[in-house]
């Protein structure tokens, strides 16, 4: 075990999405001392649902009940698909984990036995996810079962609309009733925004006002579903005492991204891991990395200039693909940003893109990214380990078109778990 | 089935169409214009928004020059709202043909056209984003126009005297007597209604289609069609229209237009009017030839491309299709044994108004009406349809006065819900369905860096709201209106935008499931 108090650790991770977030809490609950560092906006972009497998083959829009079924099935069509290198047992423990501490920080997870659901988003389309916040669960029922329904759309709110959600679930759901509300002490203000209600809310007062507002409304309703604002924190608290107050069970229908759901994510890992002793530098970036004579990572750590150096056994890099900054492209080619590893990618940018935006087979540039070992160690040039503890997890893998099988937080947290295992045998 | 009757049935809502519609008008002549798709659908929405001082073609095609400098005098006179009056350089690097350069101030008084050499010194003061290689630069009187706005002017006016716009309705087949064109059946492509038109004189204006529409009446047309991509930039990188001063070659002007700049063109044959969208390769030939005159344009943020087809009537052996002339062709078919059947094709955006006039010659002569063109004389009038393409517009308005309800719902480019308020009831005003694409058209939304993403959600939300779009339809908007965009968007997709791109799949496929 290395020193933290002299700026030495066992793990450094980089990259706050969910595989970063993940990483560091597994490498931290085994107890290497560990050390995160990013910016801190990428997890409020996750929509809040947990994803684990929900279509393959993409071309053929083949829709999974079963997610682990469909993992078989991805990791015998797909040899390359990151699920492919670690074991469905080590997928399950990773999912189990992690649900746990986000259960343990006030962010409870429901799921339908072990299979997919289908979350209405606020298009009033069905998505199909395998972990669904508490918030949300009541509308993944409401969803199935179609009892007498009320959908709420809030004054001043864009891109929500009851209506619009209801009309696309008219057809067999014909107790499906919407009402727009205003929402309390908003009155002068032209737009309102979810997290700021979600803040208000976390006051019951204004949950009492709020319940005034919405209570009227319900009349033979016997579920109640609104956009994601129901506490950004101690939401079972806020979920319950609204409960109460207008008598039925209400829930959370997520709203487009970065949402409130994402906000809870971040400030729960973030809550959870400070308990965990992980040294987080958030909004700060790695400026330069040298690996040195006796096998540490020297990082240098800052906005634009140096702010901190620590050295540190091994990386877990979980940086992302061109929005979280880990991927970048040129005009002519893909690079990594850090390391400057090899990208996987098509031969020429001609080839990134399909013409047709929803074309069935997916665009090629997201099968572009990082080649890695079994060991989640990227590959150099040829086609061995870049360097011996270097792992990498999450989005930056290639062969793993997330957007379209639906599988970002599941591989994410199953090449987080992947990483940190080969990390300890490897280190040790 | 609809029957109608009409003086004059012009077919194709681009410049041309439009012109002729409001020249025609002004002439005491009512006109049904038929448009397949929607106003400036095809070239006419597709080009640079360059108002040709005449420079460009001095040493090719002195003709078309001279045209070009009369008609830009006129139109900046009389439909200034359209106009952005930049001016314009010419300016060659080191490497370009130095005879060309040298000649270039003589051939340019030839056709009467102001010039005014600046040393380089000069010129890169005026505009510090050009080259440091700069050989030679002139000044000229070019100028920025905005085609949607023109057109929808024209038409707006021709409307207000009584003329008729079917947008979405194409032309399916003529009934022909021995010498005339009887009727002509039309088709909503939307509801598939058929619609019967009984004109005393039929006008071809659909520019690149031309061939095609005569054809349908048995007359035949020799068109060449040569697809010219342009990119937007994501802010404007010069204050004026500047041109790489040699013999015509790809990207060779960068066009200002309000808050953005236009690199183009490209000059490819092609044989089949589905292929017209712009490609990677086409993208990277411009941006590679274009760091030659202003090397910022390697690093600035493109934010997508279109392509549109110069129709270039004349013989299909000329080696070079930007040699072949960019005059316009008025067709009369008398000489195809159609008496009341004319086309006009080719020409350039400059002189849309000319071919509109000489169109409407031509026409009258036939109605025997000797009513003369006003369209020489009279200033286009301001219309409110056509107001919110102008980038900035919305904002400023938005900024100086917005009452508390009215939220932005595009906020790249500041659109506000009064300003969707004010297109949904104009679109109305013209017996079409307030859809996103239409409104798209009408205004700058999906037009700014998220290239639609939120914007896209919102609006069609709003409309819906507003009791606009039926349930059934808000979906399929929505993926309709990503697939048109991303055809221009993909070309451009590096750095940044590629960024965008990625939020915008996973925000839409990846939580949405659109394409599921």
């Amino acid at each position: 075990m290395t020193d933290p108090e002299s700026n030495k650790y066992d793990v450094c991770v980089i990259g706050t999405g969910m595989a970063g977030m993940a990483a560091t809490l597994f490498a931290a609950n085994r107890d290497l001392s560990t050390v995160q560092v990013g910016h801190t906006g990428e997890i409020i972009f996750t929509s809040g649902l947990l994803d684990l497998m929900g279509v393959h083959p993409v071309n053929a829009k083949h829709l999974w009940h079963d997610p682990w079924a469909a993992i078989d099935a991805v990791i015998r069509d797909l040899p390359n698909h990151p699920y492919a290198r670690v074991k469905k047992e080590d997928i399950r423990t990773a999912v189990e984990e992690l649900l746990a501490f986000l259960n343990d920080a006030g962010l409870a997870y429901y799921r339908r036995g072990d299979h997919n659901s289908e979350v209405l988003t606020s298009l009033g389309t069905p998505k199909p996810t395998y972990a669904v916040p508490q918030t949300m669960w009541k509308g993944v029922e409401a969803l199935a079962q179609k009892p007498p329904c009320l959908l709420l759309d809030i004054r001043g709110l864009k891109g929500f609309s009851a209506r619009q959600i209801a009309a696309t679930l008219q057809e067999g759901w014909p107790d499906l009733k919407t009402a727009h509300i205003s929402f309390p002490d908003t009155e002068h203000l032209s737009e309102v925004y979810t997290e700021h209600m979600a803040s208000a809310l976390v006051l019951s007062r204004n949950r009492e006002k709020f319940a005034r507002i919405v209570q009227p409304h319900v009349n033979e309703a016997q579920v109640v579903g609104l956009p994601a604002i129901l506490g950004l924190y101690r939401t079972n608290e806020v979920v319950s005492h609204l409960e109460q107050l207008i008598g039925v069970p209400m829930f959370e229908i997520p709203t487009i991204p970065p949402s409130v759901p994402g906000l809870r994510l971040k400030e729960a890992f973030e809550r959870g891991l400070r308990l965990k002793a992980v040294t987080y530098f958030s909004q700060k970036r790695v400026l330069g990395i040298r690996h040195t004579a006796d096998g540490f990572f020297e990082i240098i750590i800052g906005r634009t200039d140096t702010e901190h150096t620590v050295l540190s056994r091994a990386i877990i890099l979980a940086s992302g693909r061109f929005i979280g900054g880990g991927l970048h492209a040129g005009r002519k080619r893909i690079n990594e940003t850090i390391f400057d590893l090899p990208v996987s990618q098509p031969g020429h940018r001609t080839e990134w893109h399909r013409r047709d935006f929803l074309d069935s087979r997916g665009h090629p540039i997201n099968q572009a990214g990082l080649e890695i070992d079994d060991n989640f160690r990227p590959l150099n040039g040829s086609g061995r380990p870049a360097f011996e503890t270097l792992f990498a997890a999450g989005s930056i893998l290639a062969h793993n078109d997330w957007k379209r099988m639906k599988c970002g937080a599941g591989v994410a947290i199953a090449s987080a778990f992947g990483a940190v295992k080969s990390l300890i045998r490897i280190c040790q | 089935m609809n029957s109608l009757q009409t003086q004059v049935l012009i077919i194709g809502g681009g410049a041309t169409g439009t012109g002729i519609a409001r020249d025609l008008a002004l002439r005491g002549v009512k006109c049904i214009l038929a448009e397949r798709r929607d106003i400036n659908a095809g070239a006419s929405g597709a080009n640079h928004g360059l108002l040709h001082s005449g420079g460009r073609y001095v040493s090719s095609d002195p003709g078309s020059a001279i045209e070009c400098r009369e008609e830009a005098e006129l139109l900046k006179r009389l439909a200034p709202q359209c106009i952005e009056d930049t001016g314009g350089l010419f300016v060659a690097v080191e490497g370009d043909d130095e005879k060309y350069v040298a000649d270039f101030p003589q051939l340019c008084s030839q056709c009467k056209i102001p010039v005014k050499a600046l040393d380089v010194k000069e010129a890169r003061e005026l505009e510090p984003e050009l080259s440091d290689k700069l050989i030679a630069a002139y000044m000229v009187k070019d100028a920025s126009i905005d085609p949607f706005k023109l057109s929808m002017e024209n038409i707006s006016q021709a409307q207000n005297l009584g003329s008729t716009l079917l947008r979405f309705t194409k032309v399916v087949g003529f009934e022909k007597n021995n010498k005339e064109i009887r009727t002509t059946r039309l088709q909503d492509i939307i509801s598939g209604e058929e619609i019967i038109v009984e004109a005393q004189q039929v006008v071809n204006a659909t520019g690149a289609w031309a061939g095609e529409v005569a054809a349908l009446a048995g007359a035949h047309i020799d068109i060449i069609y040569s697809k010219g991509s342009l990119i937007v930039t994501h802010s404007r990188v010069t204050n004026r229209v500047v041109n790489r001063l040699r013999s015509s070659a790809s990207a060779d002007i960068l066009v200002p237009g309000g808050t953005v700049s236009i690199l183009g063109t490209t000059s490819i044959r092609i044989d089949d009017l589905d292929q017209v969208y712009p490609t990677v390769e086409e993208v990277d030939t411009m941006v590679d030839e274009a760091v030659k005159m202003i090397p910022a344009l390697e690093t600035v943020r493109y934010i997508r491309a279109y392509a549109g087809v110069r129709p270039l009537v004349g013989s299909r052996s000329a080696s070079d299709d930007r040699s072949v002339s960019r005059g316009f062709a008025l067709i009369d078919h008398v000489h195809d044994g159609i008496e009341n059947f004319t086309t006009i094709s080719g020409g350039k955006l400059t002189t849309y108004r000319l071919m509109a006039e000489k169109t409407a010659d031509l026409v009258c002569r036939k109605l025997r009406i000797s009513a003369p063109c006003r369209t020489r004389t009279e200033p286009l009038p301001e219309s409110q349809p056509a107001r919110w393409t102008e980038p900035g517009l919305a904002p400023k308005l938005w900024l100086r006065h917005h009452e508390p309800e009215d939220i932005l719902l595009c906020e790249c480019e500041m659109v506000p819900k009064s300003v969707v308020d004010a297109m949904v009831s104009s679109i109305r005003e013209q017996n079409v369905q307030p859809d996103l694409r239409a409104i798209a058209l009408r205004s700058r939304i999906g037009k700014g860096a998220c290239q639609g993403m939120f914007c896209g959600v919102r609006v069609t939300t709003y409309l819906f709201d507003q009791g606009e779009l039926h349930p059934e339809q808000c979906l399929t908007h929505l993926r309709e209106f990503f697939t048109t965009r991303w055809k221009g968007q993909h070309p451009t997709l590096w750095d940044k935008q590629l960024m965008q791109s990625e939020l915008l799949e996973a925000l839409h496929c990846g939580f949405f499931g659109l394409e599921l």
